[in-house]
């Protein structure tokens, strides 16, 4: 029985309306689907989209993994705070991150005024893009390496050093390696999040068409011309690019853990 | 590596740097991490707050005494006090379905409960504009029957139930499998019905694990944005959520009132964030079955 109540449950308020997405994505037939696909603001949304996310991503994998690393093995004051900090992305609205950021990176803003300065625009540029999807991004990482990171051994150090690996060796050959599979699936994690996000990006993109027009907002511009058919023919190709590189991290996941013998 | 006096005569010196890195590179490393943070993390929720306050007290709480700011919370704590509670009892539901009995699929019923999480929040509500919009099947009986779903609360509270629908089932899949059935199955042997058995074994062994995936669900249900921003057709006053609300305050350069009700937004996730961590340090190890998000 309640195995019964789950599945109408998922049933109702999320496989069906996604059957529709399908369904009606679908009834547009590929003519239509492929006018929507090949229309130059379609593929340019789509390509900034992915480029920054992409772009977001790797900085948040290099940054993410310095903050587990220092998390876990490091101890210094207010470590604590600093751990329940980086949940902040999770628990702030996007909307407020929005602004926030845009009020810290437009020309009058704290950090925009000094990279002005230098001559670096943020604010209503792809890299405003990047900044948020940074910033949203990051606990998806942390919060995904920092657990493996716990479970190292310490005897696999060890047993390093006394091989004769100096530090440097230690980490990259030996620890990184057993962390690879996690740090993939926090980057899947972050770039999946990144791709979709609305809410911090639309006030800091300054939403120019071929410039810093993301693809979801290209979504609910064409649901405000009441464009249905253009609407779903995007939404579509973004879920179906989605799972595409989700499916090909999996596949490297499952690659690496043959190697490696383990994984996340 | 040079040597110096200190790790000559204390060998545990020398076992330390063996697996940590030297001084310099951890003072570094954890410079990077922490001015990281502080710039991308911080910095922003600093902003919220200062902008706020820029024009003084007054001005801050002003904010608050126009209706529609008022309109904007009342929708949202009604919005979240319907979607939080059902989710609530789907999460349970659906986690005791999971980790209780065998059955075939599923992993692949856990990988569906997780699916709103890898959609985009604006596809989430563009699903439902299309399941309720006047050109659908359902549109025009909805229409004849005079019920209002779309740019109205029900297809808020409806695109608020989509994305906030795992928080809750996937804090309580890990736990209540780890947990396994012997407590149940005690209970049951001594006479216990299944209700009795879920009321006084299960729900006190989860407590813990529900609270902290009740914070999270709310967190987001309050401050969801792309999903609710695509089915409520922004009427002021009345489908304006508070989030919705911050985007027109501050589409109309009114940064002050903007950023008031954004700050209401950001002292919710900071409360949510202290009560998160206290969970975390006195039930650590009940939640330590949980995952990330």
């Amino acid at each position: 029985m309640t195995l019964g109540f789950t599945l109408a449950y998922l049933a109702l308020i999320v496989l069906i309306p996604l059957t529709g997405l399908v369904l009606r994505s679908a009834s547009l037939g590929f003519p239509g689907f492929w006018h929507v696909a090949t229309d130059p603001r379609t593929v340019n949304a789509l390509k900034i989209s992915f480029g920054t996310s992409l772009i977001a991503a790797v900085i948040n994998v290099i940054f993410g993994v310095i903050v587990a690393w220092v998390l876990v093995r490091y101890r210094f004051p207010g470590r604590r705070i600093v751990d329940a900090i980086v949940d902040l992305p999770f628990a702030l609205p996007t909307a407020v991150a929005g602004i926030a950021l845009t009020a810290l990176y437009s020309r009058n803003g704290w950090i925009g005024h000094w990279l002005d300065l230098i001559g670096i625009k943020v604010a209503f540029t792809p890299i405003g893009i990047t900044i948020a999807l940074i910033f949203i991004g990051l606990p998806f990482v942390v919060r995904t390496v920092q657990p493996v990171m716990e479970e190292i051994r310490k005897e696999v150090e060890e047993a390093a050093a006394t091989l004769g690996a100096n530090r440097f060796q230690t980490i990259t050959r030996v620890l990184l390696p057993g962390l690879q599979p996690a740090i993939l699936t926090g980057f899947a994690l972050a770039f999946a999040r990144a791709v979709g996000e609305y809410g911090s990006v639309i006030f800091i993109a300054g939403n120019l068409p071929y410039v810093s027009e993301i693809a979801p907002l290209l979504i609910v511009i064409r649901l405000e011309e009441f464009d249905y058919a253009g609407a779903t023919a995007i939404a579509t190709i973004m879920l179906l690019i989605s799972f595409f590189m989700l499916f090909v991290i999996n596949l490297i996941q499952a690659w690496s853990r043959r190697r490696y013998g383990y994984g996340a | 590596m040079a040597l110096d006096p200190v790790q000559v005569t204390d060998p545990t010196a020398t076992a330390r740097h063996a697996t940590t890195e030297r001084r310099t590179a951890r003072f570094i490393l954890t410079g990077i991490a922490l001015v990281f943070l502080a710039l991308f993390l911080v910095l922003p929720l600093v902003s919220v707050f200062v902008e706020a306050f820029r024009k003084g007290p007054s001005e801050y709480f002003a904010a608050f005494s126009e209706p529609d700011a008022q309109a904007a919370i009342r929708l949202t704590l009604l919005v979240a006090s319907i979607a939080v509670p059902l989710n609530v009892v789907f999460g349970v539901v659906a986690a005791w379905a999971i980790a209780k009995f065998e059955f075939k699929g599923k992993a692949f019923l856990t990988t569906l409960i997780d699916l709103p999480f890898s959609v985009s929040p604006v596809i989430s509500g563009l699903v439902y504009v299309l399941l309720f919009t006047s050109q659908s099947a359902l549109g025009p009986w909805l229409k004849s029957h005079g019920i209002e779903i779309l740019f109205a609360v029900p297809g808020i509270v409806l695109a608020t139930m989509f994305v906030t629908f795992p928080f809750v089932a996937r804090e309580l899949i890990p736990l209540m499998q780890e947990q396994g059935t012997t407590d149940e199955e005690a209970a049951l042997s001594l006479g216990a019905n299944g209700w009795q058995t879920f009321w006084h074994v299960t729900l006190p062994n989860i407590k813990w694990g529900l609270l902290y995936g009740v914070l999270l669900c709310n967190a987001r249900a309050m401050g969801e944005f792309g999903a609710v921003s695509v089915v409520s057709g922004h009427i002021r006053g009345l489908t304006n959520t508070m989030p919705l609300h911050v985007e027109i305050l501050y589409n109309e350069y009114n940064f002050v009132a903007a950023f008031a009700v954004a700050s209401l937004l950001a002292l919710l996730a900071l409360v949510t964030l202290v009560l998160k961590t206290l969970l975390e340090l006195r039930y650590g190890a009940e939640l330590r079955a949980v995952g990330g998000h």
